[in-house]
């Protein structure tokens, strides 16, 4: 086991430092941010003093070390734009994001889960095959109509909902919630169903098919020969056996839930980071942008690494260091 | 004669399929006395497992019960709702598949795997099932079976998979045993000690066997009494000694000549000539005449007798003299 999570650490590491090295290439291949800070008004000295103020007369060898010696403490520099550290903009940001992403997935895994199973085992029945075909809406429309059709419906013809923000938030220590108070749960529902929608007929459809094939095999036939409760043979036994597949999927599409977020935020005007992130592209604010692809990559290789172990936790045959005596 | 355990009459199973209504058991009968192993052979597609299946109420949709019986000790039981038939599943019948190596769910410990069942049927407390789940594993032949409930499928090889297969498949003490080609899939020397554990537990326990195959080594080996089966219709039934050694349908005739015998010596063995008709192309009349060397004419329009016990269902059953 902690060999196995040693080399899964090791590994993820090296993706980290790769992406580290993506990022740090923007700095010097996207313009001179010198151009961009200092305006037309500006003389040599002035742009000399700068250089040398943010390091970039150096070697890039002892740029890119300093780059991920600072990023490895949370530091990324100054945002061009605001003029503000970007970790500070990033924490401040993070919150919205992170509730956002968590409320859609949790919906996402809990409803794609539950209406997986349900379809699966209820294939023939009328109500799982009228699921199933709602379910091409999700996965063929793109987000950002969802998301626009669903504040058509909702905030303007209905009035039930706000169409953007974040509603009213509580600041606990160093985090903002919107789930505290009646105004951000509110503006919570339809950004989270946007941006969960597309993962939970994803997941839906995954558990489905997977149970189906599971739902085949000869040792669900042999729970049945004997005699065990339908409801054993397909939660117990079958359930357990179609999450192997579904979590790599799930731990997938949670990275992409954040990933995605930008489009739902945007749409919604939602104060997360990816609309920070939109709004530093417009600006070719570069720290932004750096900070943003390496907090998203630590985000992905974390979830991943969450999977490997789940994987490890799950299936016994993967327990290499308790195999019995032949 | 002892009450049988299983007594099924003039059972039909049909699949209905777009070209009509094809009948993979049609019509067949037999009963199983307790403490008796009935060998059911046949060739892939004979209807053997099929019949197995409908006995145990696991028919694969749209396969049903089209007519007929089926009697378990002394109770109807092929018309029973979905959960009377699942208590009786288990509890009452028993069931072996072919492959062990796919027969156990690979996630749960084998212990699980046996007090879920024996809870399910007895009404003992869950140490009560796990000190009967070590006896059942001991039963069967599994050594350190008390170290060995925590282990999982993946840890056992083939043959000791089978033998937890059996031990789960008798667990609750049920009266029948349905083996569904139970060593197929197993080596040949492992073969050999399966069929031993199962005619022991026969013995033992009074268990009543319905061992299915296409091996008549192991019909040899371990059956009292062989049903043959050939195009969903029973050919011929009877003790095994006389169907091994003066079979009286062509078709179980044919059979023995095409077994590979050491007495035989080298020579060729023998073939029947051309295959077992498809579902949906069964001749008129005798289902085996167009490969029978004796059919006539009544053979190609009439169907001939029902098989039953000590008459074969042919119109000229070959008459030898006994040589007792």
């Amino acid at each position: 086991m902690l060999a196995y999570l040693i080399r899964r650490i090791g590994q993820s590491a090296l993706v980290l430092l790769i992406v580290g090295l993506v990022a740090f290439a923007m700095f010097r291949f996207v313009g001179d941010p010198i151009d961009n800070m200092l305006g037309q008004e500006r003389t040599q000295e002035d742009i000399d003093r700068l250089r040398g103020q943010l390091g970039l007369d150096q070697p890039f060898a002892v740029q890119y070390f300093r780059f991920l010696e600072n990023a490895a403490q949370g530091n990324f520099g100054v945002s061009y734009r605001q003029g503000r550290p970007v970790s500070d903009i990033l924490l401040e940001r993070a919150p919205a994001t992170l509730e956002l992403a968590a409320v859609s997935g949790f919906l996402a895994i809990a409803m794609g889960i539950a209406l997986g199973v349900f379809t699966a085992i209820r294939r023939n029945g009328f109500t799982a095959n009228f699921i199933m075909s709602a379910s091409l809406i999700g996965v063929s429309l793109p987000t950002f109509l969802i998301g626009i059709l669903l504040i058509y419906i909702f905030s303007v013809e209905l009035g039930w909902l706000p169409s953007f923000g974040r509603g009213e938030t509580v600041r606990i220590g160093n985090w903002t919630t919107g789930f505290l108070t009646e105004t951000g749960l509110k503006a919570l529902v339809l950004p989270s169903i946007t941006l969960g929608l597309y993962q939970m007929t994803l997941i839906m459809r995954l558990v489905r098919s997977e149970m189906l094939e599971v739902l085949r095999q000869d040792y669900i036939r042999f729970a049945r020969a004997r005699g065990l409760r339908d409801r054993v043979v397909n939660f117990r036994h079958a359930l357990k056996n179609t999450m192997m597949p579904v979590i790599t999927v799930i731990g997938l599409q949670l990275g992409s839930i954040i990933a995605f977020a930008i489009i739902t935020e945007t749409v919604f005007q939602w104060p997360g980071v990816g609309l920070l992130f939109i709004n530093a592209i417009q600006f070719v604010d570069i720290p932004v942008m750096a900070a943003y692809l390496m907090l998203i990559s630590v985000m992905f290789v974390g979830i991943n690494l969450i999977v490997d172990i789940l994987y490890f936790l799950i299936d016994p045959r993967l327990r290499a260091d308790r195999a019995g005596a032949h | 004669m002892t009450e049988p355990v299983l007594s099924i009459r003039d059972l039909s199973v049909e699949i209905p399929t777009r070209k009509g209504i094809v009948c993979p058991v049609d019509s067949v009968s037999y009963d199983i006395a307790p403490g008796e192993i009935l060998g059911v052979v046949g060739e892939s597609g004979a209807g053997k497992s099929m019949a197995g299946n409908a006995v145990i109420g696991l028919l694969n949709p749209p396969a049903r019960i089209a007519k007929g019986e089926i009697w378990l000790n002394g109770t109807r039981i092929d018309q029973l709702s979905g959960d009377a038939m699942r208590r009786l599943r288990g509890k009452e019948i028993g069931m072996v598949f072919q492959d062990p190596l796919t027969s156990l769910n690979p996630l749960l410990q084998i212990g699980d795997q046996l007090t879920e069942t024996m809870l399910t049927h007895l009404d003992i407390s869950r140490s009560e099932a796990e000190k009967r789940a070590i006896a059942a594993l001991q039963e069967v032949g599994i050594p350190g079976a008390a170290d060995r409930l925590n282990s999982y499928p993946h840890e056992f090889s083939g043959g000791m998979r089978q033998r937890v297969v059996i031990a789960l498949a008798l667990c609750a003490e049920p009266s029948l045993i349905i083996a569904d080609e139970p060593t197929t899939a197993l080596d040949v020397s492992v073969q050999a000690q399966i069929v031993a554990l199962l005619k022991k537990l026969c013995r033992e326990r009074g268990t009543a066997i319905m061992l299915i195959t296409h091996d008549m080594g192991v019909i040899a080996e371990a059956a009292d009494r062989v049903a043959v089966m050939y195009a969903g219709r029973l050919a011929e039934l009877g003790p095994v000694r006389e169907i091994l050694t003066s079979p009286s349908h062509p078709y179980t005739d044919g059979l023995m000549a095409s077994t590979p015998l050491a007495s035989r010596g080298k020579s060729r063995l023998h073939q029947i000539p051309g295959s077992m008709p498809r579902l949906n192309a069964i001749p008129d009349g005798c289902a085996f005449n167009p490969r029978c060397p004796y059919a006539a004419d009544k053979c190609r329009h009439d169907p001939g007798p029902q098989g039953v016990e000590g008459r074969a269902a042919c119109w000229f059953p070959i008459v030898r003299e006994r040589t007792a």
